[in-house]
């Protein structure tokens, strides 16, 4: 029982003062005076890992429902529930020093940073978990005492060359990225984001306008018609001018052109009479249910697919026009991953690369993570430990613990002790960074979203040029002020109004998390546009670890990842770090350093945050990347348990 | 891939574990039944899981009355006493599970656990037994021993912040996973009175101390005709005395049972809930594995202990 499916719990300080007995109960029973703060509402998935929420809940606060679900087998506890993002402002780090400890289990890497920050600058302890499948695990951060969430570098979620999704896909989750981001994007998302749809195969058509007219409804036009003309454009005529091209196909196979009229040459009928229910309740349309496909699982041939390409764009088109042109992807949308699902797999068969059914599409598309609930109820009862630890102040005996689907050294729980706080770490010490970028083509623009923002993990960032304010984020701005800076962000670096330049030190900081960064800029004019997409880099940080890297080549470690995990792509939900521990690395009798994690490798869930930002970089996980796995265990570390 | 398919409200609700453990387990789970006896923490635990993850039926066996204990540390009984009244252990676990999962058929059956029959136990693919004496343990496993079909069979104890798992899957097979696809494997497992009479001195110098300490605690709550879990900070002198016969019986160094670990295990002999949570996480874990015959499963002891962290695997045969 205890924290599961909990995004964030604190302890209320009063509370120390009451037996350790008694805490012990009271976290039992989800402790004593706690908060719990949790944006999210119940979905049908959510009531399989926990006994606290019930099919009647569906739709309502995850916290709420939560406290009440408590409070009916421990009455005499005090919770308070947020329905709120943990981001929000008024969660600072005044908030957060009326607690003695933070139990997080969060489910993305931008609310986990934000959360280290909070109780870095609170110093209250944070104990940190995640699950994924059967693995699992539980942390203890203390400033000072041990290194924080940050100190070992997250890496940054798998990304695609825009090309390889444009024009060369090779993988089903290539297709499922473009049918999401491009195609479902261009669709029936927002019409002023940028889109690649339609850059690299016609190249001429890039600069024009008209190119987008393809995909604009007429209001006269019949919706099937307009269904089948957007199917014969994105299938049929981009990949006749993908074709067209020889050079990319010189080591690749051909794609094949796809045209509705070849696949399903009849006009479907119109169905009416049984399905009048189906279309009053708008959220319940699927294509699916129209189509007589039941099996979720089933792998749909191409008329199948062909027909939900149609039937969910009639569907939207008919029943939800409203939101067409608002609409981002959401894999509790059924109707949207039908849609994604289909156009997916008419790539796919265009690229004659396998088909998969719904629900494997529907996992890729949603980044949605393997869970159970026996690995969070084991993570949840470690949680516990360590908290109740944390409030004795018992220090020593602080441990991250693993759990794993294999065991190492008979081991199926691996407690392992803390690690000292890295030195390097920019986050909990005041290590400078540096950024390699081109002063004379960056905008701050470029600058705050994808350095500030994503790299940096800040919420309402403040940049500084020695005194001089260059950006800012606020309620309480002036309107000049707000036009000021509007303006300085379309500026490039150099033209600022205090210019930055190679040798100038810029000052980022995050007043809500009390975080702080001082940034070396070093101009450069050019960079690789597939591995270095940003167009800029950030170092310093990742700095700390250059043994690991050594290391890890020259061992060959690196293959060691994931041999035991499940296969299938997916994430998001409740995330999981596990860190490789290479028998490489270790030699015995020497004490452990951080550099002989060698992956601090997290599952990090944040894709469809970082999507938004940033939406000419495509992002997505693919688990074989990310989950590694604690592989082989040197005996070093049973001498380093202490023993009762 | 046989059998009847998963419903659209399975697949539904069971979305996220199917990811882990495909369709076709999911659907030999739902058709799995599971007998357990002994509803306290770790077995609530257990249930809880097994219930979530959508057992076919899961039937009770718990005739005791509700005690303070049990109202402290079992979050499936509610604390209101009126609700209690007249109730079984078992009943009122029961009542709690069936909301978690309306698709999971909970049942109570009332009685002796040690006097039903073999056509009892034949009703079940596994038994879960908790809280029990060192002859009842051994008597549940033979009698799911002598059935005809293969019953898995667990026993269950959690005293302070240590717990220990026993596993008997009789001959298994199962499907172990491997980078290239799955290989058949087949295990032999040795009954609990066969595991537990291995010679101390011809295990593994570095078996898990709590194997001894709990077969110390074990043998003292049978040698004293007490109930299990009948022991208190008194006894420690006699479960020392007997720890010394026992060593010395074995030949063992006394080392191997740290006194210090008797008395936490004979002082606190109530559940501590977040190893409840573990243990009957880890059992909910094996369970799943048996039924669906995927996975590797836990062979044959597995114990955990707060104070150091660990979870360890310990095969002892003969």
């Amino acid at each position: 029982m205890v924290v599961q499916e909990l995004l964030l719990l604190g302890i209320y300080k009063e509370i120390s003062c009451c037996g350790l007995h008694s805490i012990a109960a009271l976290m039992h029973s989800f402790a004593c005076i706690c908060l719990q703060i949790d944006m999210d509402t119940i979905e049908v998935s959510n009531l399989n890992r926990q006994f606290l929420f019930r099919q009647s809940h569906v739709g309502q606060s995850k916290a709420k429902v939560a406290r009440d679900a408590v409070l009916r087998f421990r009455p005499h506890i005090s919770i308070t529930p947020y329905h709120a993002n943990v981001k929000d402002s008024n969660f600072n780090v005044d908030f957060f020093k009326q607690f003695n400890v933070i139990l997080n289990g969060l489910d993305n890497l931008d609310a986990r940073r934000h959360v280290n920050r909070l109780c870095l600058a609170a110093e209250v302890p944070l104990v940190e978990s995640g699950t994924t499948g059967f693995l699992g695990q539980v942390t203890v951060h203390v400033k000072g005492k041990t290194e924080c969430y940050e100190c070992q570098p997250k890496p940054a979620p798998k990304t695609y060359p825009v090309c390889t999704i444009t024009s060369t896909p090779s993988k089903f989750v290539h297709c499922v990225v473009w049918a999401k981001d491009l195609l479902f994007a261009k669709l029936f998302g927002d019409k002023n984001q940028d889109n690649d749809l339609n850059v690299r195969s016609n190249d001429a058509a890039r600069s024009s306008k008209n190119a987008d007219d393809v995909f604009e409804w007429g209001e006269n036009e019949d919706i099937e018609q307009y269904g089948r003309r957007i199917y014969d454009h994105v299938f049929g005529y981009n990949i006749e001018q993908a074709l067209s091209n020889e050079e990319t196909w010189k080591n690749r196979n051909k794609p094949r052109p796809i045209y509705c009229r070849d696949v399903l040459p009849d006009i479907m009928t119109q169905r009416n009479g049984n399905n009048v229910d189906k279309t009053d309740d708008l959220s319940s349309a699927s294509a699916m249910a129209s189509l007589g496909l039941k099996n979720p699982q089933d792998i749909w041939c191409l008329m199948e697919n062909t027909k939900v390409f149609i039937e969910a764009l009639k569907l939207f088109f008919t029943n939800r026009r409203k939101e067409i042109g608002n609409l981002s992807f959401d894999k509790d949308d059924l109707l949207a991953v039908e849609f994604v699902t289909a156009a997916a797999n008419i790539r796919a068969a265009s690229f004659n690369i396998p088909l998969q059914s719904l629900f494997e599409a529907k996992g890729i598309a949603g980044n949605i993570v393997h869970a159970v609930a026996t690995t969070n109820a084991i993570v949840a009862g470690l949680i516990v430990i360590e908290a109740i630890k944390v409030l004795k102040k018992d220090t020593e005996s602080y441990r991250m613990t693993y759990c794993l689907e294999h065991p190492s050294k008979k081991m199926l729980l691996m407690p392992v002790e803390p690690f000292e706080p890295n030195k390097s770490c920019c986050v909990c010490s005041e290590t400078p960074l540096s950024l390699e970028i081109n002063t004379h083509r960056s905008k701050l623009w470029d600058f705050v979203e994808k350095i500030v923002k994503a790299k940096l993990g800040m919420n309402s960032p403040l940049i500084m040029h020695a005194t001089a304010l260059l950006y800012e984020v606020g309620d309480d701005l002036e309107e000049d002020e707000i036009a000021n800076y509007n303006a300085n962000l379309e500026k490039v670096l150099s033209e600022l109004p205090s210019p930055v330049t190679g040798g100038t030190m810029l000052t980022v900081e995050d007043l809500q998390q009390e975080f702080t960064c001082n940034i070396h800029i070093k101009h450069r004019e050019e960079f690789d546009e597939e591995k270095e997409p940003d167009g800029m880099v950030l170092s310093g940080w990742t700095q700390a670890l250059p043994e690991k890297k050594d290391a890890k080549t020259s061992n060959g470690n690196g293959a060691s990842t994931s041999k035991s995990l499940p296969t299938k792509p997916g994430n998001t939900e409740i995330d999981t770090e596990v860190k490789e521990i290479s028998d490489g690395t270790v030699s015995p009798g020497t004490k452990r350093k951080l550099s002989e994690f060698s992956d601090g490798s997290p599952v990090d869930h944040s894709s469809d945050v970082d999507e938004t930002r940033n939406n000419k970089k495509i992002q997505k996980h693919d688990d074989e990347d990310e989950l590694v796995m604690l592989d082989h265990w040197d005996s070093d570390m049973s001498k380093k348990q202490r023993l009762p | 891939m046989n059998g009847e398919e998963l419903t659209e409200q399975e697949t539904a609700l069971y979305d996220r574990q199917i990811r882990v453990w495909g369709a076709d387990a999911q659907r030999r789970l739902s058709k799995s039944h599971i007998l357990v006896y002994g509803m306290k923490g770790t077995i609530a635990e257990f249930c809880k899981n097994i219930v979530l993850a959508g057992v076919g039926s899961l039937t009770l066996v718990d005739d005791r009355d509700v005690s303070e204990e049990a109202l402290s540390a079992n979050f499936l009984i509610p604390p209101d006493e009126s609700v209690c009244r007249g109730k079984t252990l078992a009943e009122l676990c029961c009542d709690s599970l069936r909301e978690f999962n309306p698709m999971v058929r909970v049942s109570v059956e009332k009685g002796d656990l040690a006097s039903l029959g073999a056509e009892f136990f034949d009703k079940f693919d596994v038994v879960v037994i908790s809280c029990c004496s060192l002859a009842t343990k051994k008597l549940i496993n033979e009698k799911c021993r002598k059935l005809s079909k293969r019953v898995s069979f667990y026993t269950v104890d959690c005293r302070d912040c240590c717990g220990e798992i026993f596993v008997d899957l009789q001959k298994y097979n199962y499907a172990k996973k491997k980078t290239d696809g799955t290989t058949e494997c087949e295990l032999q497992y040795p009954s609990f009175q066969e595991a537990i009479s291995v010679p101390w001195k011809s295990l593994p110098s570095k078996v898990s101390k709590l194997y001894f300490a709990m077969r110390v605690i074990e043998r003292f709550e049978e040698a004293e005709g007490r109930k299990p879990r009948e022991i208190c900070i008194d006894d420690l002198p006699a479960v020392l005395k007997l720890k010394k016969e026992l060593c010395e019986e074995q030949s063992l160094n006394e080392s191997h049972i740290p006194d210090t670990l008797l008395e936490r295990l004979v002082a606190g002999a109530k559940e501590f809930p977040p190893v409840c949570a573990i243990i009957g996480g880890m059992l909910g874990q094996e369970v799943i594995k048996a039924i669906s015959s995927k996975g590797d499963p836990l062979k044959n002891f597995f114990f955990f202990d707060a104070t150091d962290g660990k979870g360890i695997i310990e095969d002892i045969k003969p």
